[in-house]
């Protein structure tokens, strides 16, 4: 500060000569500490962001897929002797309607040569088990429809909606070289090239034989020494086990014309498509190869002049759908009926262990409730409580005492009040477990010291002089409090309020002792049906082994963050309006 | 306006508080074990949609805590039935019977497999339970016989012809049910296995089952809490490392992690309902007898549990991961239901 401090020069004392180079230097010099300074700041707002940024486009990407589900658009035959077998048009008789038969008789209408009870099981097994559901629901509301034929869209299973959403293999389709003579037996299926229509996947499969031989190779590398004497028989035994089959490996990847099986294990699949077959390759050979047929053709076929080889990147054992799940689905999808669709029942229905019928509704509606308890509870409690013990309270040993335990209460760990909800509510008040009411009475507690805190604060950021006016023109203590500290001190309790309640909407610890943590399906109607809350659920789906519901968790944490900018927002709303200057 | 607030937040509490205490329940409460969590909510789904009762709602407590609160007593405000990844223990029995809980009804559901996974990218291992007991016990048989800290860092200083790879297996937490089947699956039948301990069994029995029950605590077992999602991507991440946990998860992840062949058996749906496969076990799920009749439904969701539709073969419990029980078996338990055959508390476990 001295040498920029404008001083009288004192006779015989150096002069302060403010353009000289040194002088200059020195202001250059703060400058630059300055702009230092702002650009670390700069940065670390950055940094901050992209984190933020990072972190919101990880859960987008992986939440988006849980709003969408597919569909594929069938023709269902509403028969009336399924459905309502009495002909009385009865609610109870058509709640009670052999659906799903419906629906799977239309479905396996597709694939007409499925017929092998397991592989139909696995046919099956792609439709949801929610589309007979869907039916029910729409028969129920339109009686009228019973007898006729309905375009109806049916709701696929989560491995087949996971199929379309591009998370079970990657696909790619060659042209084939050539044409085919095409041998049927049942469905085993011989293809004959004229040329060597199969040699560059036939190659691809020998490469993968070599790799097998190295893996063996260093798993025989891996083996100990042998011991002298030869102790070890069982060791000894895998060795020359191993070493027979790096030669058996290695002299079949050498023979480039030998026909060679497709490991189902270890290679990608490869599919031949004509004419609406799926032919799965079993068996290559340069110019020829056995096949199975998953999807049957359109026609008879016995010689095929276009074709496409299709290459399902992941090998079969590797991912959840078969290759004949994903030809019956591709199938669908050429034939032009599958449908990509809102997924509004996620925002429409309960929780379900079937991910592609697991809604988040139940949790929204729990939450909302249990925050309107808390709120309804802590607001009016904590207000008061800061208004006394800041403006009327005696300063005395007791108000002291409190006003540390209430700071003390703020960092109590959330699980204790868990603990204190499930003595005090649950087992001596007797109120339902599970229920909303108690979830937001604990979450009341929970808030209580924060909203406390923030609201003397607030109070006190007021200006004495308000207080003092009013009383000067002869209000009383409390009319002065009421009616002028109070009001202007709101924006801050709202401040206070919404971090609170912020804190409250993510907590799932202390509702674990509740009965909270719960699968729960009906959507709660009252403060006391039982109900979980939006962190719960998230925590509960994430717990699911069907990957699936992993799509889910992140989409229940969007609505999460939706729900927490919305009541954040609406609290700003509120806190313009009653905010005051002076 | 906070005394406004408050006489509405009063009359508000005191309304719910009175509707909450009057109305008797109408909707199935069941806890438990988190393990059999996923197949009873799959149940009560399903009760909810064809049965005409209200969903019932699964809470996940683990096995002890819910067998705590079933025993507790009779009435609205204790659960109706709770999930089991083991047999109900004598105790447990005793303090139903003090506490008026006299009546339960026991089923059976299926069976789950423990099984310890590892990364698809490695190459498949084949282990005896005496060798994972080498592995995880925190003391084992040094060369003189006697009880020594466990010294093995690396697989083939077990049996040269493992792997030369270090030891580092991910699994449950002591308060998981998943880490007692850990306890009795594996580590006290391969004790079994190894002769100097087979012999301290019958001389020294505290000091065997002390053996089998501690688990190394020097890194080379890690607690990887009861997430199991977060333990296969962990698996993923590292080749090396193995996780313990149950077969529903090895099959839906399939496409990721391989099962570790134990004894000489594949963990596979029919290796383990047919008992061959050694750690695998058996999950009940527990009925009060004197909620029948009072809580709607509760006797149409027992009859849902042992359905063909459900716990039979291909049933849609199979599909969530169960292991279904044999056709015999199921026979007899519908018939225990349809009987509402109670237990009568001989032949459990201590």
């Amino acid at each position: 500060m001295t040498d920029t401090s404008i001083a009288p020069p004192a006779t015989g004392t150096r002069t302060f000569d403010y353009g000289s180079d040194e002088a200059l230097a020195r202001v250059k010099r703060r400058y630059q500490a300055e702009g230092r300074f702002k650009l670390y700041g700069l940065l670390a707002v950055l940094f901050a962001g992209a984190f933020v940024f990072v972190l919101l486009a990880d859960i987008v990407r992986k939440g988006m897929p849980a709003f969408f589900e597919h569909r594929v658009v069938m023709t269902l035959d509403l028969d009336a002797s399924l459905i309502d077998p009495t002909g009385r048009r009865e609610v109870d008789a058509l709640r009670n309607g052999d659906y799903n038969k419906i629906v799977m008789d239309a479905w396996r209408a597709n694939f007409p040569e499925v017929t092998q009870r397991a592989e139909r099981r696995r046919l099956e097994a792609l439709v949801s088990s929610g589309a007979a559901d869907d039916l029910r629901g729409a028969i129920l509301r339109d009686p009228s429809l019973i007898g006729k034929k309905l375009r109806f869209p049916v709701l696929l299973s989560d491995d087949a909606d996971l199929h379309f959403k591009g998370l079970s293999t990657g696909m790619s389709a060659v042209a084939g070289n050539g044409a085919l003579d095409v041998q049927v037996n049942g469905r085993e299926v011989t293809l004959i090239g004229s040329g060597q229509p199969f040699a560059t996947i036939l190659a691809d499969v020998k490469a993968g034989l070599l790799r097998d031989a190295d893996r063996a190779n260093a798993e025989l590398a891996r083996l100990p020494a042998s011991q002298q004497g030869g102790q070890n028989v069982a060791l000894d035994a895998k060795r020359a086990e191993l070493t027979a089959r790096v030669a058996d490996l290695k002299r079949r990847a050498g023979d480039a014309g030998g026909a060679e099986m497709i490991d189902f294990a270890a290679m990608p699949s490869r599919i031949v498509r004509a004419e609406g077959a799926f032919i799965q390759l079993r068996e290559i050979g340069p110019a020829s190869a056995k096949g199975f047929l998953l999807v049957a053709p359109q026609r008879a076929i016995t010689r095929l002049d276009a074709w496409t080889v299709t290459t399902f990147a992941t090998p079969e054992s590797n991912r959840k759908a078969s290759d004949a799940d994903i030809a019956w689905l591709e199938s669908l999808n050429a034939r032009g009926v599958i449908e990509k669709a809102f997924a509004t029942r996620f925002f429409t229905s309960g929780d379900s262990r079937e991910p592609e019928l697991a809604g988040i509704r139940g949790a929204l509606i729990g939450s909302a409730l249990t925050l309107l308890v808390t709120l309804i509870v802590c607001l009016p409690l904590g207000v008061g409580a800061a208004v006394y013990l800041e403006e009327f309270a005696p300063k005395n040993r007791l108000t002291d005492i409190l006003e540390v335990n209430i700071n003390n209460l703020a960092a109590v760990p959330s699980i204790v009040f868990g603990l204190l909800g499930l003595a005090m509510f649950l087992n001596f008040f007797g109120l339902p477990r599970s229920a909303p009411l108690v979830g937001g009475l604990v979450l009341a507690l929970l808030v209580l010291p924060t909203i406390i805190i923030a609201s003397r604060a607030a109070l006190s950021a007021v200006p004495p002089s308000i207080k003092e006016a009013a009383l000067g023109v002869g209000a009383s203590h409390q009319q002065a409090i009421f009616h002028h500290v109070l009001p202007l001190a709101m924006p801050g309790i709202m401040t206070g309020t919404i971090i609170g309640m912020a804190h409250a909407l993510g907590e799932t610890a202390p509702l674990l002792m509740i009965g909270m943590v719960a699968f729960i399906v009906d959507i709660p109607q009252a403060v006391t049906d039982p109900g979980t809350v939006l962190p719960v659920q998230i925590y509960l789906w994430s717990d699911l082994p069907e990957i699936a519901f992993q799509a889910k968790t992140a989409g229940a944490i969007l609505v999460l963050l939706a729900f927490l900018f919305i009541m954040n927002g609406a609290a700003i709303l509120l806190r313009r309006r009653f905010e005051r200057r002076w | 306006m906070g005394s406004k607030f408050l006489g509405v937040s009063v009359i508000a509490l005191a309304m719910a508080v009175s509707a909450g205490v009057a109305s008797a329940r109408d909707q199935i409460r069941i806890v438990g074990s988190s393990t059999v969590y996923p197949f009873t909510t799959a149940v009560a789904e399903q009760l909810g949609k064809t049965g005409g009762v209200k969903t019932p709602v699964v809470e996940s407590t683990g096995t002890g805590g819910g067998m705590k609160m079933f025993c507790d007593g009779v009435g609205v405000n204790f659960p109706d039935a709770t999930n089991a990844s083991r047999r109900m223990k004598a105790g447990e029995f005793e303090s139903c019977q003090k506490n008026g809980v006299k009546d339960i009804i026991e089923l059976m559901v299926g069976y789950d497999g423990l099984t310890l996974s590892h990364s698809k990218k490695s190459a498949p291992m084949k282990l005896t339970r005496a060798q994972v007991f080498l592995a995880l016990a925190k003391n084992v048989p040094g060369p003189d016989g006697k009880l020594v800290p466990n010294p093995y860092k690396t697989w083939n200083q077990i049996d040269p012809s493992l792997p030369n790879k270090p030891i580092e297996i991910l699994g449950p937490p002591p308060t998981s049910g998943t880490r007692d089947s850990l306890h009795e699956l594996v580590m006290e039948p391969g004790a079994e296995q190894i002769a100097v301990l087979k012999a301290l069994k019958a001389s020294d029995r505290k000091a065997f089952d002390a053996a089998w029950k501690t688990i190394r605590e020097d890194g080379a077992y890690v607690e990887a809490g009861e997430n199991d999602n977060v333990i296969v991507q962990k698996l993923e991440s590292n080749p090396n490392a193995f996780g313990v946990f149950g077969f529903s998860f090895l099959e839906e992840n399939a496409a990721k992690i391989q099962g570790v062949t134990i004894d000489g058996v594949v963990p596979e749906m029919d290796t383990i309902s047919a008992l061959k496969y050694g750690p695998s076990r058996e999950l009940f799920v527990y009925v009060k007898k004197a909620h029948v009749g009072v809580v709607p439904g509760l006797d149409k969701f027992a009859l849902e549990y042992v359905s063909d539709r459900a716990a039979g073969d291909g049933g849609y419990l199979e599909k969530k991961g169960l292991v279904p029980v044999p056709k015999a078996k199921l026979a007899e338990a519908k018939a225990n239901v349809a009987a509402m055959k109670v237990m009568t508390g001989e032949g459990l476990p201590k």
